[in-house]
């Protein structure tokens, strides 16, 4: 039976699922559904149900025959047909389909939407890995490596070409220049490391509905950063008037009251790099969020001077998210915009609700640094 | 796991019960796959070999998952083709093995000798085989894209034929497919040299051939078309729409396609309700061992339980019901009329006709009739048969009830046209635009409107020019118009002159 052409079709079908989620993915992005639904690889993806349109009845007027025990007006679970034995092809599916993508995929397709470049890692462009891989065929080599197959074949040819070879009793034996072996090439891998490091105001003014926000970006800004290196870490600072370094969950779950000093922040952040992560090896972004409300007393401008001096020479990009809240000035923005207008690695972004999320990812990202 | 040689062994045995039974079936042969395999020939209709499309994708992703997570698994598929091929699945235990080969000369029986399966192509797996070969070079010749999409819109409407158009002569004017040439006015006139005139092309006869094609091309501008509603909406594409060869082609074989599988919305209640009968009468009579009972047991409650409504459970005892009616004598107007409950239940006059009688059912009968004539107050009762429908306030199905006028009507209803929508061509001139006007018989259940727009967008990719379907929704008639953009509805009581 000649039916392997499935696998085309299952591809077909694969193809115009990745269509749907692509077609959708802005609306994904935006929202915060898909961060719960990571796994450790895989995403699942709820897809609007994809089918052949036809003249179809309304579902819930038609109505129909069950059997059983029940009064009148008691709930019955429709749709539950005794389907043990379905026959082929005949009940379609107006489930929504969940789809699971690798977060490899997810990050290509957010990279193909947002049409995002792919990130030239920064200085050392060092080999740093090597793979073996096995690919070849070679005619020296330990017994332990012997490729019995291409060995018996090497052996028959040479049988038949010198008429040694009787087909009524048909014994190969391999001499010794028969042998082959597996071989293998040595393959290098460019591994570049890479440091993300996450800010984030988490002062009375900045509200849930915020830290959602960051959250749901966070997670599009991993994905789209594990996809591009290799080896990469995470620190998380939060800050009010006094900046400490957290976990994950830790980051996005704290609420303080107190006021708002960025430049602890950033202080706490030019450290974490000077003692551990050497500019030469280390591909580094720190992404700082706040509602853009700085302490008066000249915090800003220390915020300033760190950043020119400290932070910006080390770093790939120095992104700024602005989250707009209802209690923030948003001035912090604006006096970053106005002092690092001509400096490329400074990225600052205004998200004003979910729905900005792709764009101030895009702005983040698109730069390929 | 069974050998292929007691496999063989057990269908020779079965086969024999199936004859002394009188079942009266094509030659069977039975293909031994594995669940991959089997997933494959189900994801195709139970073909080993057809055209390339997503949907069979999107199916074989369906049974794969369901698979694996435990949740279904296909027990047995059967091709009405002769010979007739049917699969078993190597993981299957032993009694498994034997329950599905009882259960496929039930089918087979009933694909040979219902007459509502008397048209179907007996070769359909050769058929099938050509459609695939044929598309696929469509494919190398036009793109996959291109002849997929096509495929998708043939698929849309693949639904919509006249299923009873195979049994009687519909009055049809086919296409004239140079709908240009009637504009010009050919020469009757054979060349000749000038002496010759006269006598090769005597005036009378080039009169009367003018003459008689000016009638000709008179009828073929009928004023309407079609002349009467046209259920074969797929008949019409084919002949009205423009069309390139290959995707006039490619229609006639959904079309084909399509008239192959309709006995089978037709008869599913009957079918697997003849099977069931079949497989569990050999079973239990022949061909299980004492080890086997309980884990037969438990698959055939698996096959007739369940909550909700059950074809082959409804099946089964039907055809049981009408055996034992037709042994006792439980039917004609002397028992109808009879009104003494304890009368009705020890009526008894040994008429021994059950078996005649079930086997005239399996020919005559489709699932419409069978419900239609067999249903009775008692075995509602008896089964436990309601009715239920959704109620907006609980957000749910509820029991809606169970007095047998309504279980009837209601099941009647949903088994009418297979379950579909009935819908007609009505004019392919509507408004004098060209435009295609479809209409929705209804019968109490509104469209699904958002696949009626998809629907419409799809016929739009064929007939080029906007396409509307007549309906009622709200107890109200409407009509909703695709131009190409966007669909609209519009009320049409209100707008009615």
């Amino acid at each position: 039976m000649q039916i392997s052409r499935i696998d085309r079709d299952l591809g077909r079908f694969r193809d115009i699922v990745r269509g749907k989620i692509k077609e959708n993915l802005r609306k994904y992005i935006s929202h915060g559904e898909m961060v719960g639904r990571q796994g450790k690889d895989l995403v699942s993806i709820p897809v609007p149900s994809i089918d052949v349109p036809h003249f179809k009845f309304g579902a819930k007027e038609q109505g129909g025959v069950g059997m059983g025990e029940g009064e009148d007006g008691q709930p019955v679970d429709a749709g539950e047909e005794g389907d043990g034995q379905g026959e082929a092809g005949d009940a379609a599916g107006d489930h929504i389909l969940e789809v699971e993508v690798t977060l490899e995929e997810l990050a290509a397709l957010m990279g193909e939407e947002l049409e995002l470049p792919r990130i030239e890692p920064r200085g050392r462009r060092s080999v740093e890995s090597y793979r073996d891989k096995y690919s070849g065929i070679s005619n020296v080599g330990p017994p332990g490596l012997r490729h019995f197959k291409r060995t018996y074949r090497e052996a028959l040819k040479r049988q038949l070409v010198t008429g040694t070879y009787d087909e009524r009793d048909p014994v190969i034996i391999p001499i010794k220049r028969d042998m082959r072996f597996k071989s293998w090439t040595r393959t290098e891998e460019p591994a570049s490391n890479a440091v993300v490091l996450y800010m984030m105001d988490v002062s009375g003014s900045m509200g849930d509905e915020q830290k959602e926000i960051v959250r749901i970006e966070a997670f599009w800004i991993d994905t789209w950063l594990r996809s591009q290196y290799k080896n990469l870490e995470f620190h998380f600072i939060i800050h009010d008037a006094v900046a400490r370094e957290v976990d994950r969950h830790t980051f996005f779950h704290t609420r303080e009251s107190g006021g708002t000093k960025i430049s602890s922040a950033y202080r706490l952040c030019a450290e974490l790099l000077e003692e551990n992560y050497p500019v030469a090896e280390w591909n580094v972004y720190p992404f700082h969020f706040s509602d853009g409300d700085n302490w008066g007393g000249g915090d800003t401008d220390i915020c300033l001077d760190l950043l020119q001096n400290q932070l910006l020479p080390r770093v790939n990009q120095f992104c700024y998210g602005q989250v707009t809240s209802t209690y923030g000035s948003g001035q912090f923005k604006r006096d970053l915009d106005g002092r690092f207008e001509d400096e490329e690695a400074m990225v600052t972004s205004q998200i004003d609700g979910k729905s900005d999320i792709p764009d101030s990812i895009k702005d983040f990202l698109s730069k390929g640094r | 796991m069974m050998s292929r040689e007691d496999l063989r062994r057990w269908q020779q045995k079965i086969e024999g019960h199936a004859s002394d039974a009188g079942l009266d079936f094509f030659d069977q042969r039975f293909e031994l796959v594995d669940y991959r395999q089997l997933n494959e020939i189900a994801s195709y209709g139970g073909f080993p070999v057809r055209y390339p499309h997503w949907t069979h994708g999107m199916e074989f992703d369906r049974l794969n998952k369901g698979y694996q997570y435990g949740l279904q698994k296909i027990y047995e598929m059967v091709i009405n083709n002769d010979p007739c091929y049917a699969y078993l699945m190597k993981e299957n235990a032993v009694v498994d093995q034997k329950l599905v080969m009882c259960h496929v000369y039930g089918h087979n029986d009933f694909f040979k000798n219902n007459i509502w399966f008397s048209k179907t192509n007996r070769h359909m797996i050769d058929e099938m085989a050509n459609h695939a070969s044929r598309i696929r070079r469509y494919v190398n010749l036009f793109g996959l894209d291109e002849v997929e999409s096509f495929l998708d819109v043939c698929l849309s409407i693949e639904r919509l034929i006249d299923v009873h158009s195979q049994f009687v002569t519909r009055h049809r004017i086919p296409l004239d497919h140079s709908r240009a040439s009637v504009d010009a006015t050919p020469d009757f006139r054979y060349e000749a040299k000038p002496y010759m005139e006269s006598f090769i092309n005597p005036e009378e006869a080039v009169q009367e051939q003018k003459r008689q094609h000016e009638e000709k091309v008179k009828a073929s501008e009928s004023p309407r078309q079609p002349e009467h509603p046209e259920r074969d909406v797929l008949w019409f594409m084919m002949h009205h729409a423009p069309l390139n060869s290959w995707q006039r082609d490619i229609l006639g074989m959904v079309r084909d396609e399509a008239y192959y599988f309709a006995p089978q919305w037709q008869t599913k209640i009957m079918n697997e309700g003849w099977a069931t009968y079949w497989h569990s009468e050999f079973m239990t009579k022949f061909v299980m061992n004492d080890s086997e009972v309980i884990d037969f047991a438990d698959h055939h409650s698996g096959t007739v339980g369940g909550q909700g409504f059950n074809p082959y459970k409804i099946g089964l005892y039907l055809f049981r019901d009408i055996e034992d009616r037709w042994n006792r004598g439980r039917f004609g107007q002397e028992y109808d009329e009879c009104q003494s409950y304890e009368k009705r239940r020890a009526w008894n006059q040994d008429l021994g006709q059950g078996r005649e009688k079930i086997f005239e059912v399996r020919k005559i009968y489709n699932d419409v009739t069978f419900i239609d004539t067999f249903l009775t107050d008692e075995f509602c009762e008896e089964h436990k048969l309601f009715v239920y429908q959704y109620d907006l306030d609980k957000d749910q199905y509820v029991i809606a009830s169970r007095e047998f006028k309504k279980i009837k009507r209601q099941l009647l209803s949903q088994l009418t046209n297979a379950g579909q929508p009935l819908i007609s061509v009505i004019d392919s001139d509507h408004d004098g635009k060209g435009e295609l006007l479809l209409r929705h018989t209804y019968e109490g259940t509104p469209l699904d409107l958002a696949y009626a727009k998809g629907t419409l967008s799809n016929l739009f990719k064929v007939w080029r020019k906007p396409v509307s379907v007549e309906s009622v929704y709200k107890d109200k008639p409407i009509v909703m118009r695709f131009d190409g953009k966007e669909a609209k509805i519009r009320d049409l009581a209100s707008t009615a002159g």
